[in-house]
């Protein structure tokens, strides 16, 4: 006892030096550290991790977030940097005993080119306000994650997120062209430019997607893409998932790249259906919605072409969409399909693997006999196009045991996501969530590299560590755990 | 573990144990790029074949001393292609063409050549195969190593086997052509990438711009009326001439600079001739002026050149990184060939 309450002081010492460091430069109001003004950051999307951070900064200037890393630095404390927090791995989750710097008050859009289709913006503006502001030049911001109404730039850097178009136009390394920041030292970063193909190494392309572990970004430049004159989205019906993956692969295969191809199983369409009346069948085993945009010629053409296919192989019904309402009514189901889960159970685990679109039949029977094994529905939503596939595990959190049972249910399935030569996480990132899969998807020698990728930018690993980078103890310890077949994974590790 | 590749393990770890300088080369298309090479050649050709092709999955997968040409081949029978239209300059291997990261025609439209690496398999400095990345278009598992060995020319590691991104070929393509001075035309031309038209690659010289559009018959049909120009015929022997640098643009023994710029940037005003590609962002420029005028130049306007062709490379072959870039390739580099054997100065002189 007499050694905890020790601790809770020197916790407070450390922690009226670190606020006290901080406002040196920072106005009172911008360094939180009472527990009810540090509450709200005590998560982010994976609401099941929290934890209360140390000190909470909000600098409004690249001259502050430079000294708040120079401050962290110099007293040796990690540092967690934040967007919107809707991140779902974790990624933002805060140190125990550092500081969590949030970048919410970097909201401007600084520049519109329109003749250069290029957007200047500060992390924290929002996915959908880039294409708000580019609209009156009818440009946008093709990224969208299903959370752009509230996910920042800053976060879908970190993430890399994607959407449901990255199919054709990418993810978000394909669409920013530049980042502005400070290594975890303060000191000024450019990467990229408003010119192609930046001299050296693609440190841009290593920068995004790091999941805030390498640099602390403070201005992003993004690519603005014309919008399209029009698009139209085919729904189709399949009895059986099988059929509806195979004409996933016909379509893929007759030299079509949809806007978006999207595919839902009936427990999904049928909980979308009742929450926002889509029109979706839900008598169908599977959905499959396939968007095709350009200019009027273009989607006439593509959308006859489509037809086609998903006659030939084997949809039960086609319904095209007439007019915008009809598309957007067709993809708001889609885009409810977490909150529509969210009604039909207290808690639902999302879960983020990609594999091979071939796979698809055999990873979703899989996924149904883990079903029966642990005794939880798994509704799955799955981006078809590029294979990135949503399972979603409902669960009941006030149950512990419930709770295990879903971690366990969706390590199995990462894992195997893995074993058919998939990966882990498509767009959601490792974070905290998935740190131990990370061990089943890469060997030692691969792990070793990732570490030395942090070393070169963060040699005494201060900026969000222990995040996405499992060490080759907790590897060791985790493979302890699954032994498949009697074959250690980490063989070639010291066990305790 | 296949032979090829336990060579390359071999080979690589001896020479770190000796720190003696390895030379990784394919095909040589591109021995004259970046700076000089120097080491004991590494042949790579031998290493090669398409591991993976599923036509359905957009990936295929392939060991680098495969000839690019062979790849290509093996995609256009199923009806796809490389987007980003990779030149060859020569008999390429795929793993020189990853090392190199250099694009074509098309990357103003479709993308450069990182964006379609999905993973690599690489060789490290002490001669240990690491796998990065996959085989799936959406990945985020681990730090983009693969991203980060495309155009490294070889430096952090021998680039054994890549999985790339493909995309269907174009149903067709048709190219227009439009008299107009190189102002006039970067102004058309980026106005016209503002707009949903299906243009996949432009080139400009000599008081001509060309544009090539690509997609079904009804889309070029409705751009080509909107657009107007002169409908040039038999047009992918000039797309390709720009490709692979045979057109008479690059004719000469004058050096041929490379620069990368804002693609809305005005005319250089540099002395010599210009060819632009990649809506006005990429300026081929044949000159004679000083090394220090043009990186100055190109520079001043947020870019930067690099002195692709030159008997004479003494300036160096890149635009040179500002110090904090530097001390960041400097640390990459001592993680992944802690011997400094891997193709050394290739791309920089302390790399």
């Amino acid at each position: 006892m007499g050694e905890v309450l020790a601790s809770l002081a020197e916790r407070r010492a450390r922690q009226r030096e670190v606020a006290a460091a901080l406002r040196a430069f920072l106005p009172q109001r911008a360094v939180l550290f009472e527990e009810e003004d540090t509450r709200p950051y005590e998560c982010d999307g994976l609401t099941a991790y929290r934890q209360l951070p140390m000190v909470v900064a909000l600098p409004e200037t690249e001259a502050q977030v430079a000294q708040v890393l120079q401050t962290c630095v110099a007293l040796g404390v990690p540092v967690v940097p934040r967007g919107a927090g809707t991140g779902l791995s974790g990624g933002a989750l805060p140190p125990a005993e550092g500081v969590l710097l949030s970048m919410a008050k970097f909201m401007k859009v600084l520049r519109i080119d329109p003749l250069a289709r290029l957007a200047v913006v500060q992390p924290g503006v929002r996915n959908a306000a880039i294409s708000d502001a580019a609209a009156p030049y009818r440009l946008y911001y093709a990224p969208d994650p299903s959370s752009q109404i509230a996910c920042t730039i800053g976060g879908n850097v970190a993430e890399n997120s994607g959407g449901v178009h990255c199919l054709k136009y990418g993810l978000t390394v394909h669409n920013v062209v530049a980042l502005r920041g400070f290594t975890v030292e303060g000191e000024p970063i450019r990467l990229g430019s408003g010119a192609p193909d930046a001299p050296g190494y693609d440190l841009l392309a290593l920068a995004v997607g790091s999941e805030g572990m390498l640099v602390v970004v403070t201005e992003v430049t993004v690519k603005l893409l014309p919008m399209p004159q029009c698009a139209r989205v085919v729904m189709a019906s399949f009895d059986d998932v099988e059929k509806a993956g195979a004409a996933v692969a016909a379509v893929i295969g007759a030299g079509i790249v949809p806007a978006g191809l999207e595919m839902m199983d009936r427990p999904a369409t049928r909980a979308a259906e009742e929450f926002v009346r889509a029109g979706y069948d839900v008598d169908a085993a599977a959905i499959l919605l396939c968007e095709s945009d350009g200019t009027p010629e273009e989607v006439e053409h593509e959308i006859a072409r489509v037809k086609r296919v998903l006659e030939a192989a084997g949809a039960t019904r086609l319904t095209v969409s007439h007019d915008e309402a009809e598309r957007l009514r067709f993809w708001s189901g889609r885009k409810a399909a977490f909150p529509a889960v969210g009604r039909i159970s207290p808690d639902y685990y999302c879960m983020d693997g990609t594999i091979p679109r071939r796979r698809l039949g055999e990873v979703l029977r899989f996924i149904g006999e883990l079903e029966k094994k642990y005794g939880l529905r798994c509704p799955n939503v799955f981006h078809a196009g590029d294979g990135n596939l949503h399972p979603l595990i409902l669960f009941d959190a006030a149950n512990a045991d419930e709770l295990e049972r879903t971690e366990r249910f969706a390590a199995e399935v990462l894992e195997k996501c893995v074993a058919v030569g998939g990966t882990i996480t498509g767009e959601h990132g490792v974070g905290v969530e998935k740190i131990n899969q990370m061990c089943a998807q890469f060997g030692v020698g691969e792990l070793e590299a990732f570490f030395a990728v942090k070393r070169a930018f963060d040699p005494r690993g201060l900026l969000n560590p222990g995040k996405a980078i499992p060490t080759l103890a907790r590897c060791a310890e985790y493979g302890r755990m699954h032994v498949h077949g009697g074959a250690l994974p980490h063989a070639e590790l010291p066990r305790f | 573990m296949t032979p090829g590749l336990q060579r390359f393990q071999d080979v690589i770890g001896e020479a770190a144990a000796r720190r003696a300088p390895l030379r990784l080369r394919g095909g040589g298309s591109k021995d004259f790029f970046g700076n000089a090479p120097r080491g004991e050649v590494l042949d790579t050709r031998g290493y090669a074949g398409i591991v993976d092709y599923e036509p359905a999955e957009l990936v295929v997968t392939a060991r680098c001393g495969t000839a690019l040409a062979e790849l290509e081949r093996a995609l256009d029978e199923k009806g796809q292609c490389l987007p980003f239209e990779p030149p060859h300059f020569g008999a390429a291997t795929l793993g020189g063409c990853v090392a190199a990261g250099l694009s074509g025609p098309r990357r103003a439209s479709a993308g450069a050549l990182r964006d379609f690496v999905l993973g690599v398999k690489l060789v490290d400095g002490r001669g240990r195969a690491l796998d990065f990345g996959g085989r799936v278009m959406k990945n985020v598992a681990g730090y983009d190593v693969s991203r980060l060995a495309a155009g490294s020319l070889g430096t952090l590691g021998l680039i054994a086997e890549a999985s790339l991104k493909v995309l269907p070929k174009p149903e067709r393509e048709l190219t227009l052509a439009f008299a107009l001075p190189q102002r006039e035309a970067l102004e058309a031309v980026n106005r016209w990438a503002g707009q949903p038209l299906p243009v996949s690659a432009s080139a400009w010289h000599d008081g001509e711009l060309r544009l090539r559009l690509s997609g079904g018959e009804p889309a070029l049909r409705a751009a080509a009326e909107r657009l107007g120009g002169e409908r040039i015929d038999e047009a992918s022997a000039f797309w390709s001439s720009i490709r692979e640098q045979t057109h008479a643009f690059f004719d000469g023994p004058q050096p041929l600079w490379r620069l990368a710029v804002p693609s809305t940037t005005p005319p250089l005003g540099l002395p010599g001739r210009e060819l632009l590609e990649w809506t006005g962002a990429l300026r081929w420029l044949k000159s004679d002026a000083p090394a220090a005028h043009i990186r100055d130049t190109a520079q001043r306007v947020g870019g930067h050149a690099a002195l692709f062709r030159a008997a004479d490379k003494s300036a160096g072959a890149f635009a040179p990184l500002d110090a904090a870039t530097a001390r960041l390739h400097r640390a990459l580099k001592a993680e992944f060939d802690p011997a400094g054997i891997l193709n050394p100065g290739r791309l920089y002189a302390d790399l």
